[in-house]
């Protein structure tokens, strides 16, 4: 799922400073699993910018309330006129929200109450690791299901480098070396010689390297007006 | 011979091979560099020029291999694949042979993280094994890493490193092999401080033949001082210094010279190791002690190559 966490709480005031009629708009489904922007979030973020806002004397309401999922249209549509009906929208979904929020219904201003930091999975309660890049080309059938584009801080496919020492990244003791739990993964399911051959350089257009991309899938897509 | 260079001369020649290595100035001064090059100009057969090593912005490594070419030195230029994708790497080795270097020598670089831009985004659009890989396939097949050809003979004279210090210890052998494998003719390894790693892993290189098919020149750095020597064990990444080596230098009257004893000491046991065909001397920020170093190791006067 996506990951975020709430921008600091100056910002955010900062932000909503010169408009009166403000909304805070949970979005109830990655960053709500995750703690960041479901509808508790937004209830305490709303909660705080109004604290916020009375000590620095700024005039205005700040209502709050959430959308299901900020990153279709057909639910943002649910709340139109409501959305309409403020100065500013704090969105405390993640980036893809927030664009299709404004995408959606351009005469909005809406602003990002969250940074989305990644696309992962929680270890424990409070703790999440990203482990996906969207790359558009997966590997994991070669690497063992750990994947070298995310996980090593080179994004290397011909590790480990010379960086590695007891399982730990260069960067750190608390980074797991992507290519020693490859390595490792490889050696249980006797397949480590296959880490001999040399793999080419990756074709990066599929990814953001190529620009922002739109997937197309005319299978599912519905022709309209015939 | 692949790209008729002094060090390819020297390493064939199965003499025992000393390289040195230089940092390019942290800023527009690149007198001081000069004067360390040619303070060691009768003791290395070629010097290591570092890309932006440890990620700190210095002059680019192969500008600093011009400056030796034109004061009539041998450079190995490093290039890193960190900074550069795959379209500046190729365009900047090309630049590199038409201004006469002929040594490259590939690695991945570290992490931006550690350096004086931790701001700034990492390349890596190709890795180490790639680079060199694409390097040869260059030279060799005359190909660009994307299909084009490329017009007229382009040569260089290809190395990697590698560290057996690193992990996973019975990887770093396959690893070696598999840069061999993508092309590269010279070694040079990562400081060695812990002898007896080192000669399990030379072991190993031995049992596979690896080093008939490929120079390896083992990495000596002399310690200046016991914070020096704390410095590399704990903040250099693919170092590991030996416990008893540091209480060696801390018990020791003088700190230099003991640095120097150790880095003399082990140059003595690299060249009775059976495949260890020379040394790399990284004596940064100490080089004016290089020719001592090669001196006292009974590696002077150096042959003519």
């Amino acid at each position: 799922m996506i990951i975020a966490e709430r921008k600091p709480l100056e910002e955010i005031a900062a932000m909503a400073a010169p408009f009166k009629k403000v909304c805070v708009v949970g979005c109830n489904t990655c960053v709500a699993v995750c703690m960041a922007g479901g509808q508790k979030e937004a209830e305490e973020t709303a909660a705080l910018l109004r604290i916020h806002r009375k000590k620095a004397n700024v005039e205005g309401e700040v209502e709050v309330f959430s959308i299901e999922r900020q990153c279709e249209y057909e639910m943002i549509d649910e709340y139109l006129e409501k959305l309409k009906s403020y100065d500013l929208i704090v969105s405390l979904a993640c980036g893809v929200g927030v664009q299709t929020v404004v995408d959606h219904v351009p005469s909005l201003r809406v602003v990002p109450g969250l940074n989305t930091t990644s696309m992962g999975y929680p270890t424990e309660q409070g703790v999440w690791k990203e482990n996906c890049l969207g790359c558009g080309d997966c590997v994991l059938h070669l690497t063992m299901g750990i994947c070298p584009i995310t996980r090593c801080c080179k994004s290397i496919l011909n590790g480990p480098c010379g960086g590695s020492a007891e399982g730990k990244c260069e960067l750190g003791k608390d980074v797991d070396c992507a290519w020693q739990l490859i390595h490792d993964r490889l050696a249980a399911f006797g397949r480590v010689g296959e880490l001999a051959e040399i793999q080419p350089p990756k074709d990066w257009s599929t990814s953001h390297h190529g620009g922002a991309r739109t997937t197309v899938r005319e299978d599912v897509r519905i022709d309209r007006g015939e | 011979m692949i790209a008729g260079s002094k060090l390819e001369r020297a390493i064939n020649s199965g003499e025992f091979v000393v390289t040195g290595e230089l940092g390019p100035p942290k800023g527009a001064d690149i007198e001081e560099m000069k004067h360390h090059a040619e303070g060691m100009r009768n003791h290395v057969e070629a010097y290591n020029i570092t890309d932006n090593q440890t990620a700190i912005v210095r002059t680019s490594s192969i500008a600093c291999g011009k400056t030796l070419v034109d004061m009539d030195l041998e450079p190995i230029i490093q290039i890193v694949v960190r900074d550069r994708n795959r379209i500046c790497i190729q365009s900047d080795v090309l630049g590199a042979h038409a201004m006469g270097i002929k040594n490259i020598l590939c690695l991945a670089g570290d992490h931006q993280s550690f350096g004086n831009e931790p701001g700034s985004k990492g390349v890596y659009d190709i890795d180490s094994m790639q680079l060199i890989k694409g390097l040869k396939d260059m030279r060799d097949e005359k190909k660009f890493m994307g299909g084009d050809d490329v017009e007229g003979d382009f040569s260089c004279f290809l190395g990697a490193v590698e560290n057996p210090f690193a992990d996973p210890f019975e990887y770093r052998v396959d690893r070696l092999e598999k840069k061999i494998e993508a092309g590269a003719s010279f070694i040079q390894t990562q400081c060695i401080f812990d002898l007896e790693r080192f000669e399990r892993w030379m072991e190993l290189v031995r049992e596979r033949g690896l080093h008939k098919r490929c120079a390896i020149l083992g990495g000596v750095t002399p310690m200046k001082s016991l914070g020096a020597a704390r410095y590399m064990k704990n903040n250099v990444s693919g170092i590991t210094i030996p416990d008893a080596l540091v209480d060696r230098l801390k018990g020791a009257e003088k700190k230099k010279e003991e640095g120097l004893k150790i880095a003399i000491e082990t140059i003595e046991r690299l060249k009775e190791i059976e495949g260890v065909s020379g040394v790399h001397i990284m004596a940064i920020a100490w080089e004016e002690v290089v020719p001592e170093i090669v001196e006292r190791a009974g590696l002077y006067p150096r042959p003519k190559f």
